[in-house]
């Protein structure tokens, strides 16, 4: 499954990058090239959007999935997120942030030598619900949500 | 050539806590500067990490993670001495690849 998904991605890398090459593009589109983000994701408002644009069923709460947030964030340019689940078969975990410009934080891309769990930082605009979100292998969205208040944002400024 | 990456891989019997310090500006592309212009978007947007040379995660990030990412993860069956390599990709094109021993 990784595998197929490894080689389709390098396909349409490879296409993409011979696209922009002939167009001479390169610089102005490279961040185009990732297989979720040539979809359209990190342009999507809404965990619905999002996972419409990637192709997914609808998503449900579950609490197979958490989410690892502070209460408070003092600081909205740096605020510690979590996103862990206990379901079988996932093959992608996503980080959102409601109000955000992008809804989408990062998205990971899980193999079977890798646990389910991962922990970034993000940037939030104001507070706002956070997200997690796992994706099963047979297009199944799960997700949990936690509200952090922003005492200061982090975008803009 | 950007900033090296701080990358602590630590073993735990079977499994393998790996964290991930980049450096990098992580620009949202939201911030204007003191003449109002928006300061254009500048962040890394693809991570992979492999362990031996063998790929076991891929993620795709957006502008609002933070300036100066920092990323854990956990390896299953890697043991001390093995290797752990994380790259990372911005949307300049610009790459940086670093590489640590499981301790």
């Amino acid at each position: 499954m990784i595998e197929m998904n490894r080689r389709e991605l390098m396909a349409t890398s490879a296409k993409v990058a011979s696209l922009m090459l002939a167009t001479g593009m390169f610089g102005e589109f490279a961040h185009a090239a990732g297989e979720a983000a040539g979809k359209g994701a990190f342009e999507a408002k809404s965990l619905a959007d999002l996972v419409k644009a990637l192709g997914y069923g609808a998503p449900t709460e579950s609490k197979d999935v958490s989410i690892t947030a502070p209460d408070i964030a003092e600081n909205g340019a740096v605020v510690p997120l979590g996103a862990a689940t206990t379901a079988a078969g996932v093959k992608q975990i996503m980080l959102l942030v409601e109000k955000n410009p992008s809804v989408l934080a990062a998205l990971f891309n899980v193999s079977p030598d890798v646990e389910t769990s991962f922990s970034t930082r993000v940037k939030m605009g104001q507070s706002s619900n956070v997200y997690a979100v796992a994706v099963t292998n047979d297009n199944k969205v799960l997700y949990a949500l936690k509200e952090v208040k922003v005492t200061l944002g982090g975008c803009g400024g | 050539m950007a900033d090296p990456m701080r990358i602590r891989a630590q073993a735990a019997g079977d499994k393998t806590t790996v964290r991930v310090l980049m450096a990098h500006e992580m620009e949202s592309g939201q911030r204007k500067d003191a003449a109002g212009k928006a300061i254009p978007a500048w962040y890394i947007n693809e991570v992979s990490a492999a362990l031996n040379g063998k790929v076991v995660l891929t993620a795709e990030w957006g502008p609002s993670v933070s300036k100066n990412p920092f990323l854990q993860f956990v390896i299953k069956g890697a043991k001390a001495g093995d290797k752990v390599q994380v790259s990372w990709t911005d949307n300049k094109g610009e790459k940086r690849s670093d590489e640590a021993t499981v301790s």
